[in-house]
């Protein structure tokens, strides 16, 4: 219990420290000791669970069950590899200008503002507050958008703040919808917003109200996850803002999003009897999925490349859910901390290459192997990795979707490859001259601290070639608390 | 529905939500901005009212505190802020000219008959004419998105997705006696937290570009 009022404590904690001392020169370090300590909090709390099962705190605010928490462990622990390389990052956009003294300080405050609202959202139990802090992480994270205040940047800030609000009200109907469905089997109970007494009553509520719902929540949600034809504001903000944004933006909110998709599918499932919420997963999941891997190639901004490759794995694992079953489940929640550790790995080095090369459009970032090896490699080694090749965690859980695929819509495993392929060569043409070819004359090396990249590649290389035992049961749990059965 | 067979309060919210539909199509086809933000204030006023109403008829005193919020942020606190953001960066005498005003309404009507078609699955329960009120507070919402799509200026975006916030609060009045204290109160600091935000970027978007209208923010493309 302590464990998870710590983890959700220590980040408000750093969001009003930072806010209150302003910029110092050591609020990079100690925004990486919360992050640590908010880390080890969490891993406290994931110890917890594993041993004594689900957690309901007493005021029934909070639920954390094996689905949960193990997002909350990767939400931390990105944070702090991400707090790493935040420090220097920062210190070195300060230094060459782009930020102000009073910049800083908004932006190390909103940094843990966004972990606090993540935190809130994975572990409230109050559907309500879901939506609360769902929207509250796009409020954190639309200054920090616009944070260099160029032109573009606060183009990207905008369509953020507008679309997603857009799109986050619609879920907040759907809540409404479902809330009034709740009501009507639980009259004038405080509760009937709660996820675990809605559970206990899932089957009961009305069919045709929570379909409606869930189209609302679908959309709503799915414009944070970043499906498309709802997905434009996120190249924009990702490119737009400071690289440790992008990082955990990518590799966090999106996740986050589709758990709650996620968690509303498996109230609506027991209601509806049939897979309808399943297939509008798959419908979106699978257009999304196209449409980022074709519209990859076009892009001239690598930041802004990699965010229709974050696109395109929502989109499958969002596909993945939508299917259903032990096998494709499974395979998405390993595709969750998979896509999440190579994606923030990814643009940690692509805002290293971004400082060598002094700019972040693709046509002018060249040979940063020869320039800076350790930058160039880990650059070609993480979008071998994002591509899906062996022996990478990618290829594993793309595996299992597949194979998923392959049993229930084995027609849809055509479109499923091509996409693939389309992706895999989109990244490729990009990034081989990035970093194989000529570098400029004048390109030097930067300081730079690859820690937190060489420990997320190792990691999602250790889940590609043998995914540990506890972790693999603790998926398992996940599994099978979303579709009834494990796989294992 | 015989309008005559219901009791008489909720003849009366029935009437609020017609005349909260009505200020949405007024935001929608009004040009200037000061009328618009006073106009999106009478909005907040009868949505005010109506949260009364029904927490004096459900007996749920609870929604007075929610009806306080309202009054305060969406009738007071935001159009005040509106207006002094718009006298500080001098566009009070501008009227935008909207392309295709009538097709826009026309637009807007459609949007509430497919508001009721949406509605049509669902059983009465708590008023004899909630799916009617839910019908019409998701018109409200689309409509407050078609005023997002339509106008150009930042400031009437803005009032847009207000409007927006008094669809979805509107929906959770009727349709359940508002939604539990907590996430009550989150939802208006979240809007109290936008209201403010959107303000930083009124003048970001005015150092950026010159001007509040969003046609030139136009450089971030799909493709190039």
């Amino acid at each position: 219990m302590n464990a998870l009022y710590l983890t959700l404590l220590l980040p408000l904690f750093g969001t009003l420290l930072f806010a209150l001392i302003g910029h110092r020169r050591s609020a990079g370090a100690i925004n990486l000791v919360i992050s640590t300590a908010t880390f080890a909090t969490s891993l406290q709390l994931a110890f917890n669970i594993f041993n004594k099962g689900p957690l309901l705190s007493p005021d029934k605010l909070f639920y954390v069950d094996a689905f949960n928490v193990y997002l909350i462990l990767l939400n931390a622990f990105v944070g702090m590899t991400t707090a790493v390389f935040s420090g220097p990052y920062m210190a070195h956009e300060l230094e060459i200008g782009r930020v102000d003294d009073k910049r800083m300080r908004l932006y190390y405050s909103m940094y843990q503002g966004f972990l606090l609202t993540m935190l809130v959202a994975l572990s409230t139990n109050n559907l309500g507050l879901l939506w609360v802090a769902v929207e509250g992480a796009t409020l954190a994270t639309v200054l920090l958008v616009s944070l260099y205040r160029t032109p573009e940047s606060i183009e990207a800030g905008w369509k953020y703040f507008l679309l997603c609000g857009v799109g986050i009200a619609q879920a907040l109907f759907g809540t409404v919808l479902i809330y009034f469905a709740a009501e009507r089997i639980l009259p004038g109970s405080d509760e009937s917003l709660l996820w675990s007494v809605l559970h206990q009553h899932a089957a009961e509520l009305e069919p045709a109200v929570l379909s409606l719902a869930f189209v609302f929540l679908l959309v709503g949600y799915g414009t944070k996850i970043g499906l498309a034809p709802l997905h434009n504001w996120l190249p924009d903000a990702h490119s737009e803002g400071p690289t440790p944004m992008s990082a955990i933006l990518s590799g966090l909110l999106l996740n986050v999003a589709l758990y709650a998709v996620v968690r509303f599918k498996m109230l609506i499932d027991p209601a509806l009897g049939d897979n309808l919420a399943g297939k509008m997963m798959m419908g979106f999941g699978l257009l999304s999925f196209t449409l980022a891997g074709l519209l990859l190639h076009r892009q001239r901004d690598v930041k802004r490349m990699f965010s229709y490759s974050s696109i395109e794995h929502m989109g499958l694992m969002t596909f993945a859910f939508g299917i259903g079953g032990p096998l494709a489940t499974f395979g998405a929640l390993l595709h969750m901390i998979v896509h999440s550790l190579t994606k923030s790995a990814i643009f940690i080095t692509v805002g290293h290459a971004a400082h060598v090369a002094g700019t972040q459009s693709i046509e002018k970032i060249r040979g940063l192997i020869r320039t800076q090896p350790v930058v160039g490699w880990s650059f070609l080694i993480g979008t071998v990795a994002i591509a899906g090749f062996p022996p990478f965690g990618v290829f594993t859980s793309e595996f299992l979707l597949f194979t998923a695929t392959i049993k229930s819509w084995p027609w849809l495993v055509i479109p499923l490859l091509c996409g693939l392929g389309v992706a895999f060569a989109g990244l490729f043409r990009h990034v081989q001259p990035m970093v194989f070819g000529e570098p400029p004359a004048g390109q030097v090396a930067v300081k730079a601290n690859m820690w937190p990249v060489v420990l997320h590649l190792l990691l999602v290389l250790w889940l590609g070639l043998a995914i540990p035992g506890v972790l693999a049961n603790w998926i398992d749990q996940a599994t099978a608390m979303v579709v009834g059965r494990g796989l294992l | 529905m015989q309008m005559a067979v219901l009791p008489l309060s909720e003849q009366m919210i029935l009437t609020l939500a017609a005349l909260i539909l009505f200020t949405s199509f007024l935001l929608l086809a009004q040009t200037r901005i000061v009328t618009l933000i006073h106009t999106f204030a009478w909005q907040g006023v009868l949505l005010f009212l109506a949260t009364v109403l029904v927490a004096i008829v459900s007996g749920r005193h609870h929604l007075l505190i929610s009806a306080a919020l309202t009054l305060v942020l969406k009738v007071f606190f935001i159009p005040w802020q509106l207006r002094r953001l718009v006298i500080r960066l001098d566009i009070r005498r501008d009227v935008e000219t909207v392309g295709s005003a009538s097709l826009i309404m026309i637009g807007a009507g459609a949007l509430v008959l497919f508001s009721y078609y949406v509605a049509l699955p669902i059983r009465e329960l708590s008023l004899h004419s909630t799916r009617n009120m839910i019908a019409i507070s998701l018109a409200v919402i689309l409509i407050g998105m078609l005023m997002i799509i339509t106008r150009r200026k930042a400031v009437a975006q803005v009032v847009g997705f207000m409007s927006m916030e008094n669809g979805l609060l509107f929906a959770a009045v009727v349709a359940t006696y508002g939604m539990p204290m907590v996430v009550e109160l989150g939802v208006a600091f979240d809007v109290l937290v936008a209201a403010i935000l959107f303000g930083i970027f009124f003048f970001q978007i005015r150092s950026g570009i010159g001007s509040l209208n969003v046609d030139h923010l136009n450089r971030l493309n799909e493709v190039d």
